[in-house]
């Protein structure tokens, strides 16, 4: 935009008369829709790495295996084109997006477009820090080989969407009951495992 | 999240080498999914990836088919199985497996499979059938971390039909001592409401008790469903607002535990979430919105720490004080708020800051002025994002002073943006503020050229359509039709002139129709030379057929006589052989009227335009053709949709089908082969949603599928049928004006205005110039899908609570009250001496059809003394005492129902001295039940009681008769309103009334009352678009024949006339043969049907969203028939 026509705009701006809104007040009927509810209620979340290998992924509404694949595809490229300082909100298609990167890790979700970004946000950072916490500084690696677990802990916080328990201590304490099972029932088995495997 | 270290790929062979990990995340670098990572992460080509996959997919194809493997083995395949996935690869083959782990492993493995079932399978996959079992044991289980992970599947995907199985024990959990299942229950809950409402209806007062829980994770869970309930129907919930506040107060006054606290702010989802209830509460109601102030006001003042959860919670507030009713210091402080947001140096601030000054726009202009420079920043601003906002927020606050600037805002972007839904949006947005703003012709013209460039063949197909709608229409003035008019067309033949291969197909065919209609306006211009412009067209690669369609019909217009007549022969000649069916036919077209110009004259005369063309749908015409054909042995013409449906059935089911929601007919002779038409009713649905059926295996699916294909959603395969038979009937259909001209090459492609358009027309035309829209309706571009899906998702939600939102009945949910205030409504009203009233005739047929029905068994019951402390005791406001001698029982009908249809007054029963009567009365948009008690005895009786109820019916109490007590001959008048909760033929209604006669013991006589279904019946008043539309998104559907009424020339308008006389049924258009009829149950449940004259019957189709509704209507159509 030249500097002439910013001049222009601003003079226009300046008139715009009470008049004009009031016929403009009745007339844009999305100002009235716009307040929806679900506060989290997301489509999808995607983790992947800056090198494009898909590393969660979770989807809240049915979704066809190709459009899936289609769509992660599609969504990687924009979001790995992205400079750091930008904006973290995308549109894209009917949605919005809303993601951030961790390290190497970039976490993904896909909202409505009505809903709250910055809470949508901090979900994921809230995310991150169970995974932080039960993982003890999280990396890549972890999730990379333990995306299981990831997963365990992702269903524990959000439950079909919407975010189930936003305290931390009680996410991490049913995660960990079901793990200590998983710790007894273990170690003396994954030895024989091993031997009958060797 | 700052403590996180940066470890990245490069540092994998060494972290690898290491046995432990610190926590309790090990890497579990000697198991077979850790090879399998690291074989992944040393491979360097795509290729070898690939092989090293589909080796791996192999193996565990063989170890989960085998059948040595252990549960525990399967764990460990059915991780890899999920990172194969993950990577792209198909692993369908263990899906099974998957659920066959989550049902027989123990508690780990279980974990895993469900962990895979839910990552593999959707709500609508087949297989998830199997899991119903294994979720059902699950949930009985004594295991905790069992039930967890049954709720958390169930929450995640569940099929709707199975629903009410496992509901019972989910509903259990709400009672379970921990808190954890306490809260996965009620997400579950939430989440069944969400895919099947009608379903949960019956537990909402233990909603109620989620939300006194008391652990707030169970009660924030809960407020998921009260944000989605409140959203649908504020009004019902309005007495639960203080309660909301309070929690609010609580959570912002940090009474929650610690652990509630995220970055140390106190439960912010829980306030988010608790900020939008209140907005929705607080929306268009000054006494609601009153109590929030002050929470609002310290949520604002809280929210001071410099955290991006603090701006998400003020955003909310902003958003929330925006929506309830004002209050102007509020709106000062969010104002303010807003603008910190928009000068804020970061940038996911300022985006919101922008989101929100759209949002408040219109109610404070002066916010937008004063961030007028910021908002001219943001429109430079590198990140597309921020400068799509921008112009969003612009778009709302053009007049038609600024339009000019704004549009070259808007279409600059536009040019660079790469994305296809922003371009549809954007585009539909400029051609709506240039078709309502636009301040000269040149500049409309202009204006539209660009929006057609750009949006190239992604424009929304009613873009293009409108534009020739408004050309052809022109306005008030003739002189100023003429110039802009002319103004096209000029603009038009410079773009031919220069190189129009660039130019999309759409916008070449809207130039071709306007040169075709409009050139001759050029006076100073030989057609010859817009033909010879026309013919480049031809010549072009890139061209479509469709858009060679095109070219050809607007050579047909201009008719050129003289030089370019060999010009035209040449391209005639040239095209009649032409593979393409629609391109032959305009070249045989072209070539007969260029020859005959009287011919042409008279097919197409110039400015007749808006004259609707004269169709013969029911080609009758071509029957002779026809039955020489058939006579030389010719098969029968079936359409596609009966061929593949005859396929699909190959059992010879004899299915009948007729004609799609489209009036257009086939001629008489291409059914003679048919069946005789059968009382044969097709199961409803089975051209509906295929998921209903999911479960009957996978053979009924595949055949599903084929009928769908025809006549689901996309199924509107009559629109290619008769082109292919007989192009000419197109043009005149209505159905199809919308995407007419975008998706059909009809012959005749002048816009045929129906009367329903024209006012629209003539709003949008007025629109244009003036500049003075003042209507939202206006809005034709681009959203128009998706209003009209919440539109009907409104009146769905203001439908089911209908007894509430009128203002004359007391909110009544007796649960709801149950539980806060301990006050239960029943209806109770007095009685007094009866007046024996003999039969009224009822004006109205629709309720004497069904009256001989009306049957009033009682039965009677002595009861000890009844007392209860809850009897209202008010005097009736219709109660009239002075008219108690009327001999008419209906003159005791309060005023405002005494002018409406009535049914004719019964006596339900008649016993010591009391009579109990009632009718029933046909409101607009409702029914209300009276039922009249009089006492004809001497002397007083008391404590009269009235209850009513009934299982089809939401019952609701207008007005009781209050008194205790019936003086001596008089009447008591009550009132209850009828909604139907299911539809079915006949409504029963049970009652009770017991009454204290004044010496003896109380006495209680049950009796019922029946109401037929056409009680409830309303015209629907439809357009032939809305029709179509609305055909195909219904999915219950019903098939019959019905007899027709013989005698008199029209046999199908006297059968219609009946129905609509007795059925109340609207007409939407008869053609030919067939005739589309619709109506609604009580406004938000509306029932199409079609019917066709066929053989000496009529076959209807009915179609609904509501089950059972078209089965019961049909029975209706029915009777009403049968009983001329």
């Amino acid at each position: 935009m030249f500097p002439g026509s910013a001049h222009l705009l601003y003079v226009y701006l300046a008139v715009v008369s009470q008049q004009a809104f009031d016929i403009l007040g009745s007339r844009t009927g999305k100002c009235s829709i716009m307040v929806k509810a679900n506060v989290a209620k997301m489509r999808f979340m995607l983790l992947f790495s800056r090198q494009g290998k898909l590393r969660l992924q979770k989807w809240y509404t049915a979704t066809a295996e190709r459009d899936k694949k289609k769509m992660v595809r599609e969504l990687m490229q924009i979001v790995l084109a992205r400079k750091p300082k930008m904006c973290s909100f995308l549109e894209w298609r009917d949605l919005k997006i809303v993601y951030k990167r961790y390290a190497s890790l970039y976490f993904c979700c896909a909202i409505e477009e009505q809903d709250n970004e910055l809470i949508t946000l901090e979900i994921i950072h809230r995310f991150v820090e169970l995974l932080d916490k039960y993982f003890g500084s999280v990396c890549e690696l972890d999730i990379i080989f333990n995306f299981e677990k990831a997963y365990f802990i992702l269903d524990e916080f959000l439950m079909g969407g919407e975010i189930q328990d936003t305290s931390k201590k009680s996410v991490l304490k049913a995660i960990e009951q079901a793990d200590l099972l998983q710790e007894e029932d273990e170690s003396p088995r994954s030895v024989l495992e091993e031997m009958g495997l060797a | 999240m700052s403590d996180v270290v940066e470890k990245t790929l490069t540092a994998l062979p060494s972290l690898l080498s290491l046995d432990s990990q610190p926590g309790s995340a090990k890497l579990s670098s000697n198991s077979k999914l850790g090879n399998l990572i690291r074989g992944i992460t040393e491979l360097t080509s795509k290729h070898e990836e690939e092989k090293l996959i589909q080796r791996e997919l192999l193996l565990i194809k063989e170890q989960v088919s085998s059948p040595n493997t252990t549960m525990r083995q399967m764990k460990e395949l059915m991780v890899r199985a999920i990172y194969c996935e993950m990577l792209g690869y198909g692993v369908s083959f263990s899906y099974i497996h998957a659920i066959k782990l989550a049902q027989q492993g123990n508690v780990l493995e279980k974990r895993v499979g469900y962990l895979a079932v839910s990552l593999f399978l959707n709500e609508s996959h087949e297989l998830l059938l199997l899991l119903v079992n294994t979720v059902l044991k699950d949930l009985q289980s004594t295991n905790l971390i069992e039930v967890c992970m049954a709720l958390t599947v169930v929450s995640q995907m569940f099929p709707k039909d199975m629903i009410p199985a496992i509901l019972p024990l989910v509903e259990e959990k709400l009672n379970h001592p921990k808190e954890i299942i306490r809260r996965k229950a009620v997400l579950a809950l939430y989440k069944f409401y969400l895919i099947a409402p009608n379903q949960v209806q019956h537990i909402h007062n233990k909603f109620r008790k989620a939300l006194c829980d008391k652990d707030p994770g169970v009660m924030s869970a809960s407020l998921h469903i009260y944000l989605q309930l409140i959203q649908e129907n504020p009004e019902g919930y309005k007495d639960l607002a203080p309660s909301f506040v309070t929690i609010l107060k609580q959570v912002v006054g940090g009474k929650l535990p610690m652990d509630f606290n995220y970055h140390s702010v106190p439960a912010p989802w829980l306030q988010i979430h608790l900020l939008r209830i209140l907005s929705f509460l607080g929306k268009n109601d000054q006494s609601t919105s009153e109590i929030m102030y002050e929470i609002l006001d310290e949520s604002l003042r809280r929210a001071e720490m410099n955290h991006n959860i603090t701006y998400a919670i003020l955003y909310e507030c902003v958003k929330c004080i925006y929506t309830i009713h004002p209050k102007s210091d509020l709106l000062e402080k969010a104002a303010k708020c807003i603008g910190n947001f928009v000068l804020s140096p970061k940038i996911n601030l300022k985006y919101l800051g922008l989101k929100a000054l759209t949002y408040v726009v219109q109610q404070d202009p002066k916010l937008a002025l004063q961030h007028q420079m910021t908002i001219i920043e943001c429109l430079d601003h590198p990140d597309l994002i921020i400068k799509r906002e921008t112009l969003e927020l612009l778009f709302r606050i053009t007049n038609d002073q600024n339009v000019t600037v704004i549009v070259e805002k808007m279409l600059d972007f536009l040019r660079i943006s790469e994305d296809d839904h922003t371009t549809i949006d954007l585009v539909g947005k400029v051609a709506e503020l240039a078709e309502k703003y636009a301040p000269d012709n040149e500049w409309f013209i202009d204006t539209m050229n660009t929006v057609f460039s750009l949006g190239g063949d992604l424009l929304q197909p009613d873009i293009p359509n409108s534009f020739l709608k408004l050309l052809s229409e022109g306005f008030d003035s003739v002189e100023e039709d003429k110039k802009l008019r002319l103004f096209a067309v000029n603009s038009y033949i410079s773009l031919l002139q220069r190189d129009a291969s660039k130019l999309p197909q759409r916008f070449l065919q809207v130039i071709c129709w306007v040169l075709g209609e409009y050139s001759h306006l050029r006076e100073d211009l030989e057609p010859d030379v817009i033909v010879r412009l026309l013919a480049k067209l031809l010549d072009m690669k890139s061209s479509s057929s469709e858009t060679k369609c095109w070219v050809l019909m607007a050579m047909t217009k201009l008719c050129p006589g003289g030089a370019a007549l060999a010009l035209v022969h040449n391209v005639s000649e040239t095209y009649s052989s032409s593979l393409d069916t629609m391109l032959r036919q305009r070249a045989q077209e072209l070539e007969i009227l260029s020859q005959d110009s009287e011919l042409q004259a008279k097919v197409l005369p110039r400015s007749a335009s808006m004259e609707p063309v004269e169709v013969d749908s029911s080609l009758s015409f071509l029957d002779g053709f026809v039955s020489e054909a058939l006579a030389a042995g010719a098969a029968p013409y079936k359409p596609p949709h009966q061929r593949q449906e005859e396929l699909s059935r190959s059992k010879a089911l004899n299915l009948e089908p007729y004609g799609l929601s489209l009036p257009i007919s086939m001629s008489s002779c291409s059914i003679t082969d048919r069946q005789s038409p059968t009382l044969l009713s097709i199961s409803s649905g089975l051209s509906g949603d295929s998921t209903d059926f999911s479960h009957k295996g996978s053979s009924t699916v595949l055949k599903l599928d084929g009928v769908k294909r025809l006549w689901g959603r996309d199924g509107y395969l009559a629109q290619k049928e008769p082109t292919e038979e007989a192009p000419r009937i197109e043009a005149a259909s209505p159905v199809r004006s919308a995407d007419q001209l975008g998706n059909n090459n009809s012959q005749t492609p002048t816009p045929t205005p129906t009367p329903e358009c024209d006012q629209e027309k003539q709003q949008l035309a007025s629109s244009l110039f003036v500049g003075l829209a003042s209507q939202s309706s206006i809005c034709l571009m681009g959203k128009s899908d998706q209003p009209s899906q919440r539109f009907r998702r409104k009146t769905k939600a203001s439908g089911s609570s209908e007894q509430i939102t009128n203002p004359l009945v007391f909110p009544s949910d007796g649960s709801d009250n149950l539980l806060y205030k301990n006050l239960l409504d029943s209806p109770d009203l007095d009685g007094s001496p009866p007046e024996q009233t003999p039969g009224l005739d009822a004006p109205n047929g629709a309720c004497d059809a069904e009256e001989e029905s009306t049957d009033a068994d009682m039965k009677e019951i002595k009861t000890p003394p009844i007392r209860d402390e809850h009897v209202t005791a008010e005097a009736s406001p219709h109660h009239d005492p002075d008219r108690s001698k009327d001999p008419s029982l209906t003159s005791h009908l309060p005023a405002e129902l005494s002018a409406l249809p009535h049914s004719k007054t019964t006596t339900l029963f008649s016993k010591q001295n009391l009579d109990v009567s009632a009718c029933h009365v046909q409101k607009e948009d409702s029914v209300v039940l009276v039922v009249f008690i009089s006492n004809c005895s001497d002397s007083f009786l008391q404590q009269i009681r009235l209850q009513v109820d009934s299982e089809e019916l939401e019952v609701s109490c207008v007005s009781d008769s209050p008194s205790e007590e019936l003086k001596s001959h008089s009447v008591a008048v009550c009132q209850y309103f009828l909604t139907v909760k299911r539809p079915s033929v006949h409504f029963d209604l049970s009652a009770t009334v017991s009454w204290q006669p004044p010496a003896g013991s109380p006495l209680t006589t049950q009796f019922s009352y029946r109401l037929p279904l056409t009680a409830f019946i309303r015209a629907l008043r439809l357009s032939t678009e809305e029709y179509g539309a609305k055909w195909l998104a219904f999915s219950h559907d019903t098939k019959q024949n019905l007899t027709l009424i013989q005698g008199g020339r029209d046999p199908l308008a006297a059968t219609l006339d009946v129905l609509k006389r007795k059925l109340q049924l609207h007409v939407v258009e008869v053609i030919g043969v067939e005739a589309i009829v619709a109506c609604c149950l009580q406004q938000d449940q509306p029932c199409l049907m079609h019917c066709r004259m066929h053989a000496g019957m009529l076959a209807v189709w009915l179609r609904s969203p509501v089950p059972d509704l078209p089965d019961c209507l049909l029975y209706c159509c029915q009777r009403a028939l049968q009983e001329l």
